[in-house]
């Protein structure tokens, strides 16, 4: 990046400088200068570095628990050490990994970008969010080191408040402040969207991402603080001995659950929803085709956002809810599916003659798509009562969500990453070894996951910690297959590093892309555009008719190519 | 003053735009705050559906006296808060500044009276504890107070150093008195006032009208 032109000098008009410097230039190098930075962009980078930390801590826990469960009676583990280990996964994969994983990095990087805004609307209360995630962090990290916790990332009282001898405290207060940073960056994203388009940029041009971001933040902004309310009424039960779920006093545990779920539920749209919006973007990108039925997909993300909020239910069939209710949650959750399943044909409908080509973007976008189908139609065995009730807490459930969180959203979050690396970064990677771990990951997630279906169905509880012998071979088999997960993650992290020092420079638009952010240098300027751009069309016009050309940008981008 | 330099701030293209986003995004907040509060006034309802007497009983041992002065006292600050407001939208300093001050100080005289209740409240065992009074759920009611007036106590403490922190600021002409900053302290004071009418009318007031 040495060619970078040092930026304009005060007098002079934005339009004659030649190129204006990236933000990885402006502000400099210095520690500092990335600790105190309100670049939404560089704020981006510090999420992802915090979070691809919390997803090896979280992946080496779970590591341990798969070893161990090689063998029917365990290798290395105590009972007690085995329930703190995936303890561990939950709390840190969901809160600290999952939740803040493409929102706040491709979301605060992005968002702002694709709807041709200089920054968030609140660029200090963005940085503060982030070290609010810090504090959290070190309270989980506190948790972890001082022995660890043992309830599940559920946090179930009584077992959390009255019995458990683990560090219960520190880590609910860890998810207690995350839920504020959660909350700090979702106020931030619908203020943004709301008051910071460009001129042309309506409602009904917006691209999918951007539309994804928004309603999981308005997602986000509802739910988290029940979740902060649930969190502290169990601090309080523990620290303070205020009995709010003691049954001994006329308590109700199931209560907590029913807190818990509601913002629980919603969590795992929070963390499905933005994977939906890449794979949107990347869809219509690699097929060259304008995205099939724009306007459904978004009621579709506006959809599952509202339903998502009346499922929670559908968690506690067996808790001895009415049958009245367990019927309504049953429905509830049958129509929650329509939308995703409206989702998944449409990106179907949008290869049909498209002209497709298989970057690695779209190799894990279309990766996602087969392992979010599987995991949506599991769901619906779920959501059927008398089926749920047969599975419920049996490994059928872990595969389930492990085929939306990993096999959907860290999918998505992989694709993510490569379509947008050469505009984050302003380098091209390695396609083909990027092609590979793709497909490498698919393989690895599916002999992971496929057998705890089969397991699970045929009935091995969920956390348990020794299991008769008829189920070592789907354990073994399970065992295995995360090995071959944790080469695929691994390699990126080989190749895309690599490609920092080694990789060719990326032009500005290597995709041919209609969106905003492609339409600005790469990496781009400190305040994204010399000056905002004015949008006079849909998003994903790949094919314009009469228009000539390939494609056509949803604005033009002064100083961009 | 509409596009005054030291209230426009980055990326904000002009004040309007400024003001009407900063007072969308404390609306925002404020939609979150409300669901944080609806947690636990859920768990207030179902334990009051299932134990009425208890939490009749529970509220009578509450102290109306403090709970009404502190209903007055934020009452109060509000008006002044709304004061502040009006002197912010015509530019005057003095205003903006004795306003927010004596809005703050309105706070701390409610959070002092609250420290006399707890006081009051844990010489009679009102903690749940080996020594609580009642009969059993009405420390589901008394879990509830403590929580609910806990968690309002510090939002209100947010309220006063967010008030005190303006006030000097634009006293000491570090910040223009039109700042939009005010217009969302005021909604923020707003709604931690409406959170205490709320809850005075479920600790206080249960059982206490006729019998």
């Amino acid at each position: 990046m040495s060619e970078t032109v040092s930026a304009a000098e005060p007098g002079k008009a934005p339009e004659e400088s030649e190129q204006c410097e990236s933000y990885l230039e402006a502000g400099g190098h210095t520690l500092m200068s990335w600790l105190t930075t309100t670049d939404h962009k560089r704020i981006g980078i510090l999420y992802a570095i915090a979070i691809t930390f919390f997803f090896f801590i979280a992946g080496i826990a779970i590591g341990l628990v798969r070893l161990e469960l090689m063998s029917p009676r365990g290798l290395f583990l105590s009972d007690d050490e085995y329930n703190r280990l995936f303890s561990l996964h939950g709390i840190v994969m969901v809160w600290f990994f999952l939740v803040p994983s493409i929102p706040a990095t491709f979301g605060n990087f992005f968002l702002p970008l694709m709807i041709g805004a200089k920054d968030v609307a609140f660029p200090r209360l963005n940085l503060l969010s982030w070290y609010v995630y810090l504090l959290a962090a070190g309270f989980a990290c506190y948790a972890i080191v001082a022995g660890g916790v043992d309830t599940g990332w559920t946090f179930y009282t009584p077992f959390s408040s009255l019995y458990s001898n683990g560090n219960v405290l520190a880590a609910a207060a860890g998810v207690f402040v995350a839920g504020f940073s959660s909350i700090a960056t979702g106020v931030n994203f619908i203020t943004t969207t709301h008051m910071l388009r460009a001129p042309g940029m309506t409602w009904f041009r917006l691209p999918l991402f951007v539309w994804a971001i928004y309603a999981t933040s308005v997602v986000i902004v509802l739910a988290t603080p029940i979740l902060a309310m649930s969190l502290l009424l169990i601090i309080a039960e523990r620290l303070f001995g205020l009995p709010v779920f003691n049954p001994n006093d006329g308590g109700d545990p199931i209560l907590f659950q029913h807190l818990f779920w509601f913002y629980s539920h919603p969590a795992v749209y929070i963390m499905i929803l933005p994977a939906m919006g890449v794979i949107s973007e990347v869809f219509t990108c690699f097929a060259r085709r304008h995205i099939f039925g724009y306007a459904m997909m978004i009621y579709a993300i506006l959809g599952i956002a509202v339903i998502g909020f009346f499922v929670w239910g559908h968690h506690m069939f067996v808790s001895g809810e009415s049958q009245f209710a367990n019927l309504m949650f049953s429905l509830l959750s049958f129509l929650v599916a329509v939308p995703s399943a409206i989702k998944v044909f449409n990106w179907t409908a949008t290869l049909y003659r498209g002209s497709i080509s298989f970057e690695a973007p779209m190799v894990y976008a279309m990766g996602f798509v087969g392992l979010f189908t599987m995991g949506g139609l599991t769901g619906l065995f779920l959501a059927s009562i008398p089926i749920d009730v047969h599975v419920t807490d049996t490994y059928f459930v872990v595969a389930h969500f492990h085929y939306i969180m990993v096999g959907g959203s860290v999918s998505a979050f992989f694709a993510a990453l490569h379509f947008w690396w050469p505009k984050i970064t302003g380098k091209l990677y390695s396609e083909a070894w990027a092609r590979f771990a793709a497909v490498i990951m698919f393989l690895g997630f599916n002999s992971t996951f496929l057998p705890q279906y089969i397991m699970g169905y045929t009935g091995m509880p969920r956390r348990y910690h020794v299991y008769p012998p008829e189920f070592q071979a789907y354990h073994v088999l399970s065992s295995m297959g995360a090995l071959v997960l944790l080469t695929a993650y691994m390699l990126p992290l080989v190749y895309l590093t690599w490609s920092l020092f080694h990789g060719k420079k990326a032009p500005a638009n290597p995709w041919r892309a209609t969106g905003l952010e492609w339409q600005t240098p790469s990496p781009p300027p400190e305040y994204n555009f010399e000056e905002i751009p004015r949008v006079d069309t849909l998003p994903y016009e790949y094919h314009p008719e009469n228009q000539g050309g390939p494609f056509r940008p949803q604005g033009k981008v002064i100083g961009g190519k | 003053m509409s596009d005054d330099p030291s209230v426009v701030q980055f990326p904000w293209p002009t004040v309007a735009r400024q003001r009407e986003g900063v007072a969308f995004g404390m609306w925002t907040f404020l939609g979150s705050e409300i669901l944080f509060f609806g947690g636990l006034l859920l768990t207030y309802a179902v334990y009051r559906t299932l134990y009425p007497q208890a939490f009749n009983s529970g509220s009578a041992a509450t102290d109306i006296f403090y709970g009404t002065i502190n209903t007055a006292l934020l009452l109060t600050s509000s008006f002044i808060m709304t004061m502040a407001l009006r002197g912010s939208e015509s530019g005057s300093r003095g205003v903006v500044a004795a306003c927010m001050l004596t809005t703050a100080a309105f706070g701390l005289a409610f959070l002092a009276v609250k420290g006399l209740e707890y006081a009051e409240d844990i010489d009679k065992h009102l903690v749940p504890g080996p020594h609580f009074p009642l009969h059993p759920p009405a420390r589901l009611f008394f879990a509830f107070y403590w929580v609910a007036t806990g968690v309002h106590a510090i939002h209100l403490l947010v309220g006063i150093l967010v008030a005190v922190f303006l006030g000097i600021r634009v006293a000491l002409r570090q910040m223009a008195p039109e700042s939009t900053a005010i217009e969302a302290a005021s909604l923020y004071w707003h709604f931690v006032d409406s959170v205490w009418i709320v809850l005075y009318a479920l600790i206080y007031l249960p059982g206490r009208s006729g019998a």
